[in-house]
């Protein structure tokens, strides 16, 4: 069996293509088999979206985006929470190493998208549950504060300046931003709300919810957790692929001006 | 039964949505790595 594990110098020409074709791309042998685990786990959740889910007394039919809804906005707060503690390791340690940085951004993209899927499908179940797209409730509206603020992060991160300057600042609204999702999770309690309470994540552990459609929405939440470990590794890596074209470009600028500057300074024979 | 199939259009809708979401971003990124990997030396690349 042929390996694709970039470290294997097979002496065959096939097994060298693969190994370099292997190299060329971001994916590992570990990328690979969680892509797959993903893959496997997403179709198990989407039978039990379609095929185990009966309709619920209450909200009919439209019980069945539970195994979607929960699961994108657990990992929207799993993406910034792994932002705020990528951003605090790469401010509070000595090394200041970018790729704290880099899983910082990289998160924090992953739990834009998934927000956004939240609002949206969270939207097309209230017009089926409560009969309208969009509410100016609590939880809603401190939904929508989370996608907009780090809507605002990724703007931060494409400042203009060094790679360190820009892990300094976005780490600093990294920081400060994650703690929005208590006041998101919570919000349903602190003030009235037409989104039910936390169902899942309650704290008296007590999960009010049918066995059947419990047991879809953890099998949702691994698929989901296991997409954003695949996503975030993914794109780390094309960000460090950024960063180093980036100091490679800086660099070229810099010694082609240090050559012009050179060449102006020099008396040519004819000044002479 | 017509509420019955604009239900399933919400719902339907709603998959397809977050599938073809994930669906590009990952394609997204694994075509900018592709295109990124030709262009960095192997020895560069941490996860080699």
């Amino acid at each position: 069996m042929t390996t694709l594990d970039p470290a294997d110098t097979s002496s065959n020409d096939a097994g060298d293509d693969l190994v370099a074709e292997a190299r060329r791309t971001p994916a590992t042998k570990a990328t690979r088999t969680i892509g797959i685990l993903t893959a496997v786990a997403m179709a198990f959740t989407l039978l039990w979206a379609f095929v185990f889910t009966g309709p619920d007394v209450n909200q009919g039919e439209s019980v069945r985006l539970m195994l979607i809804h929960l699961p994108t906005i657990w990992v929207a707060y799993l993406s910034f929470t792994v932002t705020a503690l990528a951003s605090g390791t790469y401010l509070f340690t000595k090394k200041h190493s970018l790729g704290w940085d880099r899983l910082a951004g990289a998160s924090a993209e992953v739990g834009v998208i998934f927000v956004g899927l939240t609002l949206i499908v969270g939207a097309l179940w209230g017009r089926l549950t409560w009969g309208v797209f969009w509410q100016w409730d609590a939880r809603l509206t401190t939904t929508a504060l989370l996608f907009v603020t780090y809507i605002g992060y990724l703007a931060v991160r494409r400042l203009d300046g060094s790679h360190h300057q820009r892990a300094k600042r976005s780490g600093v609204i990294g920081l400060i931003a994650v703690l929005l999702i208590p006041l998101v999770h919570w919000s349903v309690r602190i003030w009235r709300s037409l989104h039910q309470e936390a169902t899942i994540l309650d704290t008296d552990l007590d999960a009010d919810i049918d066995g059947i459609l419990l047991t879809g929405v953890l099998v949702g939440v691994i698929a989901f957790s296991l997409l954003y470990v695949w996503l975030v590794l993914h794109r780390t890596r094309v960000m460090a692929m950024e960063d180093l074209l980036d100091d490679r470009g800086l660099d070229l600028a810099l010694a082609e001006r240090r050559a012009e500057a050179g060449t102006a300074a020099r008396p040519t024979g004819e000044d002479a | 039964m017509l509420a019955l199939f604009e239900d399933a259009g919400y719902i339907v809708g709603s998959y397809v949505i977050t599938f073809a979401a994930i669906g590009g971003l990952a394609w997204r990124l694994i075509s900018s790595g592709r295109k990124l990997g030709k262009q960095i030396p192997d020895d560069d690349k941490y996860w080699t």
